[in-house]
């Protein structure tokens, strides 16, 4: 697994990014995220993690600095990225089937290709009993498992996502992580993720970047060398809870400054 | 379903009761059947004139079908280009206002002037008065649609086409109803109101407005009470009609819906 992470798969050289006149959000980020890898982004409010990932993904432009997806610009990188957003997303008039090729649909892929595709993203996520139900039928974790499930199902190779589980409860949220984490097991892309729960940040990633606010700067990083496969038996582990208290003592410095 | 009976009796109690009042104060004041002919005066003009209230009936009902078809047509148009952009909007829009503010009764006679009497003045009058509210409302629906479902369409590099044709047309059908709502009950106004002034191309034939204004000329007041009823049973049944359609289109995903089916 440790020769994969030196093939860079997003960089970042001295990014930063201003709205307007405003004071910059982000300044002089530099960021190396190899393939494989799970970075979290945690930091308070207003330190520009979501921006940061809406600058890997193109929807907003730096400032300054450059940014590359696999050796492309985000934009063009495009279609081998998915974005899965704080609130599920879904189209409140198609079926969970309909809503899971969305993008496949988006994409001009066959309807053939597309029906087999959506079909196993469904047992994949366990969604077949709901297949043909419409979103406001649904739970909250049901609702983000098909937002997951249309984020896998157009094979991205690197996975962005903005606090997915930040509205679930905790029971909820830890089963969606462990699934999340078996999902990449199988299908192994790249994933960023922004989240406000150091828990949930260190059962996730292999590194944990901590961000300082005005102007947004990387504070610090912490690798997460805990033993995969991660189970529930992980959170009890010692080195988790060491884990867990660095990060939030690093968080806590961050807060201070 | 028991709470539907629940509710049309009671709205039957009601109307039974209010017709027993009217009948009574009829018989006691010894009204004059030209000022407040009573209930079974109306009953029997709506019997013996039968044929002739369902003629204008029609007329009405299709003015005003015509007129709202029309408006929903050209007002998701309107709508249409209203969402391009934020400028077209600012530069268009105040003439929409005007479009609601004008008294149709003031523009009614223009129309009549220009086109010429007849049915089709009359649409035209009930177009105009639907208008406002399907462009107001189909644009607001087309426009606010989630910045996160744009990025979502953006991020699977949708076109601008794909963009409306699957997100912000869908999106916008409920808010499209609501509009449909409020011009099929104004529709049948215009159509009225049309009528008025535009009257009828054949003389003793003509739509519920006519014939309002020959009953009430010739002080066949029993008669000219049926017309008002018919007019108002004509707009119940638009609404209704709309109300199904709504729900048949919405019961399955939008919130508004689903009072029908769950309460």
């Amino acid at each position: 697994m440790t020769s994969e992470f030196q093939v860079p798969q997003v960089t970042l050289s001295s990014v930063g990014k201003t709205y307007g006149g405003n004071p910059p959000v982000l300044q002089q980020i530099d960021l190396t995220i190899a393939k494989g890898e799970f970075v979290s982004l945690i930091g308070p409010s207003g330190c520009g993690k979501s921006t940061l990932l809406k600058l890997i993904s193109g929807l907003t432009n730096a400032t300054s600095g450059s940014i590359l997806v696999d050796g492309m610009t985000p934009v063009n990188a495009r279609e081998t990225i998915s974005y899965i957003f704080q609130d599920a997303t879904l189209l409140p008039w198609r079926t969970v089937t309909s809503n899971v090729g969305l993008g496949l649909e988006l994409e001009h892929v066959s309807r053939e290709i597309r029906k087999e595709k959506v079909q196993s993203l469904l047992e994949l996520v366990g969604l077949t009993h709901v297949a043909l139900a419409y979103p406001r039928q649904l739970s909250g974790g049901m609702k983000m498992r098909v937002s997951v499930a249309r984020a896998l199902a157009t094979k991205p190779r690197l996975l962005l996502m903005d606090e997915p589980f930040g509205a679930l409860d905790e029971m909820t949220r830890d089963r969606l992580n462990e699934e999340l984490l078996r999902l990449k097991t199988e299908q192994n892309w790249t994933a960023v993720f922004v989240t406000h729960s150091v828990a949930e940040a260190v059962f996730l990633s292999t590194r944990v970047i901590v961000l300082a606010p005005s102007p947004g700067r990387i504070a610090q990083e912490i690798a997460i060398n805990l033993p995969f496969p991660r189970t529930s038996a992980t959170r009890e582990s010692a080195q988790f809870e060491f884990l867990v208290t660095q990060v939030s003592r690093a968080l806590r410095g961050v807060h201070a400054a | 379903m028991r709470k539907y009976a629940v509710t049309i009796l009671n709205a039957l109690a009601v109307f039974a009761g209010l017709l027993l009042l009217w009948q009574g104060l009829d018989t006691l004041l010894h009204l004059p059947p030209y000022i407040l002919p009573p209930p079974l005066a109306v009953g029997r003009a709506v019997v013996a004139r039968f044929s002739g209230l369902m003629a204008s009936l029609a007329i009405t009902a299709e003015e005003a079908a015509g007129g709202l078809a029309a408006s929903i047509v050209v007002g998701m148009l309107i709508a249409l280009i209203f969402a391009q952009s934020r400028w077209i909007r600012r530069m268009l829009y105040p003439y929409t206002i005007l479009l609601q503010t004008v008294p149709i009764v003031a523009v009614a006679p223009l129309i009549l002037m220009w086109v010429g009497p007849g049915t089709l003045s009359v649409t035209l009058v009930a177009f105009i008065i639907c208008l406002a509210p399907i462009i107001a409302n189909t644009t607001q629906g087309l426009i606010s649609v989630e910045p996160n479902l744009i990025h979502l369409f953006l991020m699977h590099n949708a076109s601008r086409l794909q963009i409306l044709t699957r997100l912000r047309l869908p999106h916008a059908v409920p808010s499209l109803f609501v509009g449909i709502r409020i011009a099929a009950g104004i529709s049948v106004i215009g159509a009225i109101t049309g009528e008025l002034f535009a009257g009828s191309s054949r003389v003793g034939e003509g739509g519920l407005g006519y014939s309002i204004l020959y009953a009430s000329a010739q002080l066949q007041t029993d008669y000219l009470f049926a017309l008002v009823l018919a007019a108002t049973v004509l707009g119940f049944a638009f609404f209704f009609v709309v109300m199904f359609l709504e729900w048949y289109f919405l019961h399955n995903w939008h919130e508004s819906a689903r009072t029908m089916t769950e309460e």
